[in-house]
């Protein structure tokens, strides 16, 4: 299946020097949910302003629905849908017209019906008479998106969609983003919140310091990457982990309980031995708990290992 | 052609010319009244007529050409600095849409609007002197063409500048002293020789001179002059815009 959008050795280097992008190149299933997570400065901004045409890349090329998104940008464009990171917004135009020009901007005729579902989609019906400068940065933000809607794109980026939205309004968020996905949008989301990847996202990438460190599904991801901690409650405090189990990668969390970590991948995780040598060193189990490493932890140990 | 962008940016900007109606078209009537009162009646009274031509008529194409072109310049700087300034300019530039398209939306809605003002102030001009117009055609290509081509310049310095004060540094310092030193109150006869010479530099002296050409027969420089001046002018504007889409000048990062 042809990608819905391909970046090929995608490179930026700014005016002054700053090397944003190194050639990146990634391919982007049409369907899918793709979160791409990095610290600030990482380069996740500027790839999304190549792919949508607001940056001139330094060299390689990027292609939607397999049109140049230079020499084919007329094509190119009309597939992709735009939220930007910032909450950008003609100040004195109404929700509904400013809705209705970005459809227009986008070489479909108006549409009253269409603007009329996607306001209504995003809660935003109410106030279509209303003035973009009366709204809240949280309804301004959903203008943003019902303008990158507006003309029914394919492919959908949102730039940090939900930074300092509140929790309600970011639950409606993802569940807008669940409902695209059913009719095929492709989404790309930037975010730094790793709660917002885990949640909606079906591959990560991990976008640091212009490079891409890797772009896998989350779930294999998580299971790739993921660590998982025992921890073991005991019946009786203890002074110090008996010498019988030093062997054992264990350490010690308050006075009556022990974590162990282990690898789920790996071909014996040492859980049967180390139960039975706890056993044979005379101590008694009160409870035991399993925790798999979150999302975050990946990201952060991913980003310190290129770091270092 | 993305024909419904044009009409997009179009309606858009035609949108914010009507919110601010007051702005828009009463200040440049109220303006242009009192320019009637003093220049008109005032120094009227005294210059009785400039080559057959009462001095009230004579200054109507003047008038009229004043306003055009720093509206022509201040619309068209505004329209393209002000999506830039509160950052909604990615939508255009991540929308399908050519140069070309972007340019005649918004110029295209600047040169409306100073051709709408235009209009209006040769109509509250009826109200003062007798108006002739020898040559409606020639007069209306006249307007029609300098609505145009400054407002290609004013979407020029719209992209070039980088603050408000920037925005009002051509109108302010260039435009308005060249349409007053460049005949829009008398005729360059009237001065002495050296200044004559020094005035056929000013080239808003050819666009005022063409447009009292089509009212009253009288031009201080061949008609061709004017016409070849306001035609190099706007192809000159077009190149420089050009120039910016191509290398993404002030627009793109």
């Amino acid at each position: 299946m042809p990608h819905i959008v391909s970046v090929d050795r995608l490179s930026k280097t700014y005016e002054g020097g700053f090397e944003a992008l190194k050639s990146v190149s990634l391919d982007i299933e049409e369907g899918e949910i793709l979160a791409l997570l990095g610290p600030n400065g990482a380069g996740k901004t500027t790839m999304i302003s190549i792919i949508c045409g607001i940056t001139t890349p330094s060299y390689g090329s990027v292609s939607v629905g397999g049109h140049d998104v230079v020499t084919g940008f007329r094509a190119a464009r009309r597939l992709v849908g735009l939220v930007p990171q910032e909450v950008n917004v003609e100040p004195f135009e109404t929700v509904f017209n400013t809705v209705s020009f970005s459809r227009g901007l986008f070489g479909l005729p108006r549409d009253p019906a269409r603007i009329e579902a996607v306001l209504k989609e995003l809660s935003l019906w109410d106030k279509r008479d209303s003035k973009l400068v009366e709204l809240s940065g949280g309804m301004k933000r959903r203008v943003l998106i019902a303008k990158a809607l507006s003309h029914e794109p394919r492919v959908l980026f949102l730039d940090e969609p939900t930074a300092g939205v509140d929790v309600e309004l970011r639950r409606e968020m993802w569940e807008t983003v669940s409902r695209l996905k059913a009719d095929g949008v492709t989404i790309i989301l930037t975010t730094h919140y790793i709660e917002e990847a885990e949640a909606i996202a079906d591959r990560v990438g991990v976008i640091a310091k212009g490079e891409i460190l890797l772009v896998e599904e989350k779930s294999k991801l998580m299971k790739r990457m993921g660590q998982k901690s025992l921890r073991i409650e005991l019946t009786a405090p203890l002074d110090a982990i008996p010498d019988s189990l030093s062997g054992y990668a264990l350490e010690q969390d308050g006075p009556d309980a022990l974590i162990y970590t282990y690898d789920t991948n790996a071909e014996r995780t040492g859980i049967t031995r180390l139960l039975g040598d706890i056993a044979a060193a005379g101590l008694h189990l009160a409870d035991l708990q399993t925790k798999q490493s979150s999302l975050e932890e990946i990201f952060v140990s991913l980003v310190q290992e290129s770091a270092a | 052609m993305n024909l419904y962008a044009v009409m997009a940016i179009f309606r858009f900007e035609m949108a914010r010319f009507f919110r601010t109606v007051w702005q828009s078209i009463v200040s440049p009537v109220v303006s242009t009244s009192l320019y009637f009162v003093v220049f008109g009646t005032a120094i009227g009274s005294r210059i009785q007529e400039v080559e057959g031509t009462s001095y009230g008529a004579f200054i109507v194409p003047g008038l009229v050409m004043l306003t055009v072109l720093t509206q022509s310049v201040q619309n068209a700087a505004f329209g393209i600095y002000f999506p830039k300034f509160i950052g909604t300019i990615y939508e255009h530039l991540s929308a399908p849409i050519s140069f070309v398209e972007i340019v005649i939306g918004f110029v295209g809605a600047a040169a409306t609007k100073s051709l709408i003002i235009g209009l209006i102030i040769l109509a509250t001009s009826f109200f003062f002197v007798d108006i002739r117009i020898q040559h409606p055609l020639p007069m209306i290509a006249f307007l029609v063409l300098t609505c145009i081509s400054f407002a290609l310049l004013g979407f020029i310095i719209g992209i070039v500048s980088k603050s408000f004060e920037q925005l009002q540094l051509v109108p302010l310092l260039v435009i308005t002293p060249l349409v007053f030193l460049g005949g829009s109150f008398y005729s360059i006869s009237m001065l002495p020789p050296v200044w004559q010479t020094i005035s056929l530099f000013n080239p808003v002296l050819y666009l005022v001179s063409g447009f009292r050409w089509s009212f009253y027969g009288l031009s201080d420089v061949p008609i061709a002059a004017s016409l070849a001046a306001i035609t190099l002018f706007t192809i000159l504007c077009l190149g420089v815009i050009w120039w910016i889409f191509r290398t993404g000048y002030r627009l793109k990062t």
